[in-house]
């Protein structure tokens, strides 16, 4: 295989990938995704798990340790088979929250607190820079295999300079597609679109070496069978501890490793991917491990001894000379590598630029939050992390001389960034994890790594002093790196997993118990542990009203892009009821805000960008309130609903009684108007026709007084009714002037009768009193009651028609109530028009006119009724009974 | 102190759906069970070589796996979207404080 050509298919390959990310970034801008965010293209994507470790390594380990090399594909397809137990919770808070990274997740579920923020970063760096070197002498090494077999053609380069030429296409790749925009939600559509080819290719490189050792080579599965068994693979022994530390190992990683988080929670588009994920993923892991074994016994028995068993999936299709495999093989394990680091890039530069780079310059430069561009700084911050990281990778392989084992990197790898597991898995069920805990076990946890594993793998006296490593730090035993604690008898990488997660757990729990979380961490808490309950609203961060909408809009235009930051705004505006681009600064609205700038810079930054514009009122008092007494506050919530509703009840039932009371008044009022002009017409008209006589000339004089009576008569007629009209209106406006006094009730009796006498007086009436009964002092207005007891007794002489008329006035003392009944022997009063007899007009004969317009019990009833009293009609009593009831003490009206 | 607002007893069919998120959640107890019985074999009393066995048991218990993952998914699938206040058993052992 000429390297040159090798080369060249290198290059082909490459810009194949630049091509794909480039014309799906570009549908993907004109809105046409579509399929490429479909569950596929996501399940693909998480294959960045395998990394050129696997797909190199596998095999190499599979050499060394026989099955063990399942364990690091079981523990992630464990955890993607439950994943309705942690994955879709930690994918459904990513998407509520906009969480940008895995240390994003973390400072956001504690307070938003930077430090943890850059605690997580340092240690997710760390831990990715010998796996990004690991990948870099993975392809170097498949270089060299190809380098060895050159014989013409371009003389390939040492082992250094290749490694540089592949960082430094690695950073432009991922420079060139990672951060050519800040995107909201901070996802990638390109790039992980070329991922998931890249995934296909090394899944197809790998079968196919597989299916060739198999069946080209070997002669079938049973004859695999039988060779496996013949191997010294088959000397293998499964040594309990290790199996099940390093399922638990890789399990955590699959979570924890900023690469995997970037694709599994940030870049998810749709939370229903993951559920086809959660079986996809594990049969991709199983397809990438089920040639594994095969390939190695082969590789065993084919090459000669000595070979290195980690280059088996390249070095045995060369030696059949199969260059065509091997030249998939080898673009198989460059997709693995590139993918890999691609993705760890972005995902470290985003950490390092979210959260070290921009809070340091915002700290340096806080002016400049809202006055200069911050989108330049953000992009430039993450291409120099990107840079960084790989120049970081770089110059751990240079120095590390890339001579150990590639599995054993990956491990140590592992088990760093497993220490961010007991606080995430903490932060997502515990509400009691606190800021204090979570950043007690993460420092803990990492030092132990660094101590026990990290440190200790450059080698003994290159970092930690051999004698140190031997005998622990002054000869004090128990603190040996590789013996904590007097912890002898366990492997190296058990042991240290085992001290760093223990001790990271308990100071994590501990710190947790003890310490006091403050409102913005239990708010956060709250909304990341009961992040699946419906009424969910989120913590309110901001007070109303201290933002100006304006400058606000001017901050998200540097951050979001003048296009997207106006059309969230007028969104937002439009929903609040606004025309325009500028909403009410609402806390809802600066919370919402808040989150759609965390997308691109991360919560903390966007937290302390947002808080230079509003103030630090980072907890309003009803969050307070609501921290301090969640039930008591739901009950009087759900009383104040309850109370509410009575109330509209109410009102509602008010109304409708308002209504129909109005209806009816209308119609009163109508039927009084044209009553009153009849009554008006009728005097009048005679009045106009007499006089319209008079004026003849020639009338004779006692025509002329007969008919100038009439007049009279119908001009006093016509003021009794205006004078009556007088008294009701001022009756019924309640405006009357009382004249309140002591008054004998005999009295007021006799008085009403002799003056009624005058009604009809051709008539005579027997009245029967019981002068006993009457004897009574009433304190009321003496004069009014009177009028009332005037109508009814003329009432009584006008209507009553027996032959022998007679009259009977009760009178009754009951409690601090006087009632007096007038009853005549007549015929009495209908049943249905009892009813009618107070209202205005209300006439039930026509046969005595002489008497006024009807209106006399309607003004009796008005009168009692300022009276404090009560004018009934009393049926039952053998004729017409009208009863009346006053207070013996009528108190002045207030 | 949520009110009660979930029904004691269920329809067949969310009654289905939650028996099925109960077996999503056993799932993984179930795999891994399964994937560390090997350990208990470990000590071969047989002289004869177990790795190729031990390999196609675990291959054999992961396709498993797989597929039981699978049908359930298409079950849990359009569930996971929603919320998961009307399971109210999750949503309170997740929820305490």
């Amino acid at each position: 295989m000429p390297f040159n050509i090798l080369v060249l298919a290198c290059l082909a390959y490459v810009i194949f990938l630049f091509l794909v990310a480039f014309l799906v970034e570009r549908r993907a801008a004109q809105g046409e995704a579509g399929w490429l965010r479909s569950p596929l293209v996501y399940t693909l994507s998480l294959s960045i798990y395998c990394s050129a470790w696997t797909f190199y390594g596998a095999v190499g380990y599979a050499a060394r340790s026989g099955l063990e090399f399942l364990t690091i594909y079981l523990g992630p397809s464990l955890v993607f088979v439950g994943w309705w137990w942690v994955l879709r919770k930690l994918v459904r808070i990513g998407r509520q929250q906009h969480v940008t990274s895995i240390a994003d997740l973390i400072s956001s579920r504690y307070g938003k607190s930077n430090l943890l923020g850059v605690i997580v970063t340092v240690i997710a760096v760390v831990a990715a820079t010998p796996y990004i070197a690991l990948q870099l002498q993975s392809v170097t090494l498949s270089f060299g295999v190809f380098a060895t077999a050159a014989s013409e053609g371009l003389t390939p380069p040492d082992k250094d300079s290749t490694a540089i030429w592949v960082a430094a296409g690695l950073a432009l790749f991922t420079i060139l597609f990672g951060t050519r925009k800040l995107d909201a939600n901070e996802q990638h559509t390109g790039i992980v679109t070329a991922i998931a080819v890249e995934a296909v290719v090394k899944l197809v490189a790998f079968l196919a070496v597989g299916v060739f050792v198999v069946w080209g080579l070997a002669g079938g599965p049973g004859d695999i069978v039988a060779r496996i068994n013949a191997s010294p693979i088959a000397d293998w022994q499964l040594q309990p501890g290790r199996w099940v530390g390093l399922m638990a190992l890789s399990a955590a990683a699959v979570i924890c490793l900023p690469r995997m988080f970037q694709v599994l929670v940030v870049e998810n588009a749709d939370e229903r991917h993951l559920a086809t994920a959660s079986w996809a993923f594990p049969l991709y892991l199983m397809g990438m491990s089920l040639f594994v074994v095969p390939i190695a016994v082969v590789g065993l028995a084919l090459l000669p001894a000595g070979s290195n068993p980690d280059l088996f999936v390249l070095t045995l299709p060369l030696s059949q000379g199969r260059g065509g495999l091997a030249m998939l093989a080898f673009l198989g394990g460059f997709s693995s590598a590139t993918s890999m680091v691609i993705v760890a890039a972005i995902a470290l530069a985003t950490m390092v630029s979210n959260h070290v780079v921009m809070p340091l310059w915002l700290h340096l430069r806080p002016a400049h939050a809202v006055s200069g561009d911050v989108r330049r700084i953000v992009l430039r911050a993450r291409r120099l992390s990107i840079a960084g990281v790989l120049a970081l990778g770089y110059a751990y392989f240079a120095v590390s001389g890339g001579s150990a084992a590639l599995a054993a990197i990956g491990l140590i790898s592992f088990v760093g960034v497993a220490q961010i597991l007991p606080p995430m898995l903490g932060g997502l069920f515990w509400r009691g994890s606190t800021r204090v805990g979570a950043t007690l076990g993460l420092c803990l946890g990492f030092a132990v790594w660094a101590y026990t594993l990290f440190l200790p793998s450059f080698g003994p006296d290159a970092v930690i002093p051999a004698q140190v490593l031997a005998e622990g730090p002054l000869g004090i035993g128990w603190l040996r790196p590789q013996a904590l604690f007097g912890v002898t008898g366990m492997d190296p990488l058990l042991h240290a997993m085992f001290w760093s997660l223990v001790l990271n757990t308990a100071a994590f729990t501990f710190g947790s118990i003890l310490t006091f979380p403050s409102p913005m961490e239990r708010m956060q808490g709250a909304a990341f542990v009961n992040v699946f309950e419906a009424d969910q609203t989120g913590p309110r961060g901001w007070a109303q009203g201290r933002a100006e909408p304006e400058a606000l809009l001017v901050m998200a235009q540097r951050i979001l892009g003048d296009e997207a930051a106006q059309s969230l705004f007028e969104g937002a505006a439009r929903g609040q009821g606004k025309v325009g681009y500028l909403p009410d600064a609402t806390p809802k609205f600066v919370e919402d805000l808040e989150r759609r700038l965390a997308g691109s810079v991360g919560a903390a930054t966007s937290h302390a960008m947002i808080s230079q514009l509003v103030g630090r009122a980072r907890v309003s008092v009803e969050d307070l309130m609501a921290v301090a007494n969640e039930t008591a506050q739901i009950k009087e919530y759900s009383t104040r609903l309850e109370a509410q509703q009575d109330e509209l009840t109410r009102t509602a039932r008010a109304l409708r009684e308002a209504n129909e009371k109005l209806t009816q008044l209308s119609v009163q009022k109508d039927a009084f108007l044209s009553q009153i002009s009849h009554e008006l017409r009728t005097p009048m008209t005679s009045i106009r026709a007499f006089s319209e006589i008079l004026m003849e000339a020639d009338l004779p004089p006692e025509m002329v007084v007969n008919y100038a009576r009439i007049i009279h008569d119908e001009a006093i007629r016509l003021t009794r009714l205006l004078d009556d009209l007088l008294d009701l209106s001022v009756l019924e406006n309640g405006s009357v002037q009382l004249n309140l006094g002591l008054a004998s009730l005999p009295e007021m009796i006799d008085k009403a009768l002799r003056t009624a006498g005058n009604t009809r007086p051709e008539r005579v009436f027997a009245v029967q009193r019981d002068s006993a009964a009457e004897a009574i002092f009433l304190h009321t207005d003496a004069d009014r009651l009177t009028q009332v007891f005037i109508n009814l007794i003329s009432n009584a002489r006008k209507y009553c028609g027996a032959e022998r008329p007679e009259l009977r006035i009760a009178v009754r003392q009951k409690g601090g109530r006087v009632t007096v009944d007038f009853i005549d022997n007549g015929a009495g009063i209908a049943k249905e028009a009892q009813a009618l007899v107070f209202e205005k007009f209300a006439r039930l004969t026509d046969e005595t006119r002489a008497g006024g317009a009807g209106l006399g019990l309607a003004i009796c009833r008005e009168v009692m009724a300022n009276l404090g009293g009560t004018i009934t009609y009393l049926p039952g009593q053998g004729g017409a009974a009208f009863r009346v009831t006053v207070p013996l003490r009528l108190e002045k009206a207030a | 102190m949520r009110p009660s607002r979930t029904p004691l007893f269920l329809a067949r069919r969310s009654y289905r759906v939650r028996r099925l998120r109960d077996f999503a959640r056993l799932l993984p107890v179930l795999g891994t069970f399964l994937v560390l019985l090997p350990v208990l074999w470990a000590p071969a009393a047989t002289s004869a070589p177990d790795t190729a066995p031990d390999g196609i048991y675990l291959f054999v218990v992961w396709a498993g796996l797989v597929v039981a993952a699978a049908l359930m998914a298409r079950g849990l699938g359009s569930e996971a979207n929603k919320t998961e206040t009307e399971t109210g058993a999750g949503a309170a052992a997740e929820g305490e404080d």
